[in-house]
């Protein structure tokens, strides 16, 4: 239960294509995460997957049957919206309940089901209440419990923390994260939060004007990216970019260097210049370091760093870890360190 | 946004208000212009020939026509003026710290809740008549010649009766939406040295230009048809002079029996409608819903 | 906003508020106090505001002269028939609007708002024509039909501007969770809306209410609300200032009293989104 299959979806609003052909599979139980920047589609496949939204063409199976016709409610899904929609005129029990009365489950079925998603969710003392005598979080909470009752094949959410403080973003993740561990549900997650991303998937899907950039692990993203997008999208700070003048014989068009993978040198670098901001995190320091084309470098360096504003550094970066991108922003393939270890080996 | 299905429900839950609302503005629209091209007078049965545009002509050159039109104008565009001007005014000190505001906002609101027929009747009678009228004896007081209001001013006594029917409602959606305004907004202007007036000009004005826009065009559907207010009291007279052309219409149909005449004057007055609301429909557009 | 010699200030503004609303207040409550004067007390040229004999007497004339209470039902079952009847039709019609929005919406409902600004004489003869003709002059049902349909542009007006507070996730959640559409209006919708809707009934009833160029036309002696019955005061009888105030107050304190206790919910309702 719970496996979903794209194949070929689109969408478009009159002339405009929102979805371009979009193939998409995912596996029972897995935690996926959509990110991108806003207005990327992201949320739009997630509608469209929920029954919210009319598919143009293409095909959505969900657990190997055709689904893309059905109404949202015959499709045993779950969301969590990102303003947690929560029915402001009832009590957070029948809140709860609400999908369960649809569903026209027993009284006594729907009154365990309801004790017991709330003693999961610490909602025990809340469910007489209505949302709006309830914090941020408890209304998502609450968001969850009433997603968790049905029991769907896959859980969608929408952005579900983008409407919490940070320090309580922190916690939901976990929560949401411990969740997905206990239940064992697909679960398909949207976010503009790149760090949401990272430390919550099974598997990261990288949308960006409609198109899904490259589908991976955290990890592989992270390595891997296929292209100048993605590997500015993933990782915070955000990867360096640094435009080359084109050599003959290679399609190098731009270089990128992550900040933490920068080293500061006494040494002739591969870069020099001056230190401007210094960013004081007190783990670690970050160094906005201009160079003499103008650009600006973002460095990761110690959390006890002893520069200062204007101070003149070279940096360097080991060669495995600057990326190559070609004049049409994809990853240089033949230079990716992988390849490298495998010629050192030989 | 939304699916086929919502898309397709959607459709059939707007129909019966469309229907019936094309109908209410559709059927009667064309029997009204079918009319209008007959000679048809319910006091001569007979042929109802078809006279082609001869009551139009009848209706347009009639000097009646002329003057209600203008009456017309007077009166929406008097009501609105007093209205608006008033109500800013009112809603300003309404937001004052006052002592008792619920009790002053239920007096301000109250004639608003006024039937036409009522308020009309009673500042007939009781305010403006010559002989009994509280402001005949006020100037007796004063030991002045009483004014015989509808003899001698009458379209500006409707304008009077109207404009304090009509005086709660701008100050009432004025006051709330004086009240929306950012108080920070204000302080900032404090800061920056700006001194009441230029306050009101530069961020209470503009501020109030939604609301405005709303009084001006939920007044002048209501005001365009004004009717009671006249039967009452005047009876569109001394001669036309307080007649406007909903009530010119209405005596040439119901009191003269002319439907065709009634009929074509009733077309005009669509046409004078659609005019003031294309106009109406443009300020709303631009200032409604941005 | 005033901080400074506040006191002073805010006696000023009071005594100035005062003033004004008294004065808009005056000619409603010297028609109450005059229906309980005698007739030459009503018209002495030195009128008393609280200093005279007061007596219930013009009261017990006007419900002599005419069936005051079946006035006052016509007027009941007109404006609240209209309005309930309106708000039926009307529900629906928001709901696609404001939920459903395509690129017509907004047209649509300038148009529906247009159809209010038809004046009423454009209509005037086949209305009455039609209405002779289906034996529906002088029928309250008459005029339940057309006070539904001359209210109905505000009534989606209006609804539509509160449903579309409403943010649209929220009846997407009642689909996803099974809700039908049926059960997506009643269980959801309608709750959220309530207080919406109770403003939107109001002033409608009100509107209905006071209506007076239908009711004055298309009534008689079987149908008349009150409106009708107090424009027969019009005529020279009219003069007896006493009872004409007596039926002055009996046909708008019924309003009166809910639109005061309807304040609130009738100023967003009436403003159509323009004052939030």
């Amino acid at each position: 239960m719970g496996s979903i299959t794209l194949k070929q979806v689109t969408k478009s609003f009159g002339d405009v294509n929102v979805i371009k052909p979009l193939d998409l599979h995912i596996r029972e139980g897995e935690f996926i995460v959509f990110v991108g920047p806003s207005g990327c589609g992201k949320s739009t496949l997630l509608r469209m997957i929920a029954g919210l939204e009319d598919t143009t063409s293409g095909t959505i199976e969900i657990d190997g049957e055709d689904a893309t016709a059905m109404p949202p409610a015959k499709r045993g899904l779950a969301m969590v919206f990102q303003s947690y929609a929560l029915y402001p005129h009832m009590s957070v029990r029948n809140n709860i309940a609400f999908p369960l009365k649809r569903a026209k489950v027993a009284p006594a079925i729907i009154e365990e089901k309801i004790t017991a998603a709330a003693k999961m969710l610490n909602l025990t003392d809340y469910l007489d209440r209505k949302p709006g005598q309830l914090s941020g979080g408890q209304r998502q909470r609450v968001a969850i419990g009433r997603a968790i009752v049905r029991q769907p094949s896959a859980f969608l959410f929408d952005e579900p923390l983008s409407n919490l403080d940070a320090s309580l973003r922190v916690n939901m993740r976990l929560e949401i994260s411990e969740l997905h561990q206990s239940l064992a549900t697909t679960m398909i997650y949207v976010t503009h939060d790149q760090v949401e991303a990272m430390t919550m998937a099974d598997r990261i899907a990288v949308f960006n004007g409609g198109i899904i950039e490259q589908v991976g692990t955290p990890l592989e993203l992270y390595q891997r990216p296929v292209n100048r997008f993605v590997a500015g999208f993933i990782g915070s700070p955000k990867m360096n970019f640094i435009d080359v003048d084109m050599k003959a014989g290679d399609p190098t068009c731009s270089l990128g260097v992550r900040p933490e993978h920068l080293k500061i040198t006494k040494q002739q670098g591969l870069w020099s210049g001056e230190v401007g901001v210094i960013e004081h995190l007190g783990s670690e320091t970050f160094l906005h370091v201009h160079l003499a084309n103008g650009s600006t470098l973002t460095v990761k360096a110690d959390g006890e760093c002893p520069l200062q504003h204007g101070d003149k550094i070279n940096l360097t970066a080991d060669d495995n870890k600057i990326m190559h991108f070609d004049g049409a922003g994809m990853t240089i393939p033949s230079l990716s360190w992988e390849e490298k270890a495998v010629v050192k080996s030989a | 946004m939304a699916t086929t299905q919502s898309r397709t429900l959607a459709k059939m839950m707007l129909l019966p208000s469309v229907t019936l609302l094309l109908a209410w503005m559709i059927v009667p629209l064309c029997m009204t212009l079918y009319f209008s091209f007959l000679d048809y007078n319910l006091l001569m049965p007979g042929e109802n020939e078809f006279i082609g545009f001869l009551n139009y002509e009848f209706f347009l050159t009639d000097p009646a026509f002329i003057e209600s039109f203008f009456n017309t104008l007077l009166l929406v565009g008097g009501v609105l003026f007093i209205t608006i001007g008033g109500g800013i005014g009112l809603a300003i000190l309404l937001d004052q710290a006052i002592w008792g505001r619920n009790y002053v906002r239920i007096m301000v609101l109250a004639p608003f809740f006024v039937m036409p027929t009522v308020s009309a009747l009673v500042w007939k009678n009781m305010f403006m008549n010559p002989v009994n009228g509280l402001f005949a004896h006020f100037a007796e007081f004063l030991g002045v010649a009483p004014i015989d209001f509808f003899a001698e001013l009458p379209l500006l006594s409707i304008i009077i009766i109207v404009s304090w029917q009509w005086l709660p409602f701008a100050t009432l959606i004025l006051l709330t939406a004086i009240q929306s305004l950012d108080r920070e907004q204000l302080e900032a202007a404090d800061l920056d040295g700006a001194g009441p007036f230029s306050k009101f000009t530069y961020i209470v004005l503009p501020h109030l230009s939604r609301a405005v826009t709303a009084v001006i065009l939920i007044e002048t559907i209501f005001l365009l048809s004004i009717f009671a207010e006249i039967l009452v009291t005047t009876s569109g007279g001394p001669g036309y002079s307080s007649t406007n052309i909903t009530y010119l219409i209405y005596t040439q149909s119901l009191l003269q029996f002319d439907v065709g005449g009634g009929s074509a004057g009733g077309i005009v007055a669509v046409i004078i409608a659609n005019i003031v609301a294309i106009f109406l429909m443009r300020l709303i557009g631009k200032n409604l819903e941005g | 906003m005033a901080i400074n010699h506040s006191n002073k200030s805010k006696l000023v503004y009071t005594l100035l508020a005062w003033g004004i609303s008294g004065m808009l207040f005056f000619p409603i409550l010297w028609t109450i106090l005059t229906s309980f004067k005698t007739e030459a007390e009503a018209i002495a040229s030195s009128p008393s505001l609280f200093m005279f004999s007061w007596t219930l007497e013009n009261y017990s004339d006007v419900l002599a002269r005419s069936p005051y209470f079946d006035h006052f039902w016509n007027s009941v079952v007109v404006s609240l028939g209209s309005s309930l009847l309106g708000l039926l039709i009307a529900v629906p019609a928001a709901w696609s609007m404001a939920f459903v929005q395509t690129k017509r919406t907004k047209n649509l409902l300038m148009w529906m708002l247009s159809t209010k600004m038809l004046p009423p004489v454009g209509v005037l003869i086949p209305i009455y024509l039609m209405f002779r003709d289906f034996g529906l002059l002088d029928t309250k049902l008459g005029l339940v039909i057309v006070m539904t349909l001359i209210n109905l542009p505000i009534m989606v007006w209006m609804l539509y501007t509160y449903f579309r507070e409403i943010p649209h996730e929220i009846l997407e959640a009642a689909r996803m969770d099974g809700a039908g559409i049926k059960e997506e209006i009643f269980h959801v919708l309608l709750p959220i809306a309530l207080p919406g809707i109770a403003s939107t009934l109001l002033l409608n009833v009100i509107l209905a209410w006071n209506e007076a160029f239908w009711t004055l036309i298309l009534t008689a002696a079987n149908a008349a609300p009150l409106t009708a019955f107090i424009a027969s005061y019009s005529s020279p009888e009219g003069l007896f200032y006493a009872k004409l105030s007596a039926a002055s107050v009996m046909a708008i304190v019924p309003i009166l009293i809910l639109g005061w206790f309807s304040q609130k919910q009738l100023v967003r309702g009436l403003s159509f989104g323009a004052v939030k």
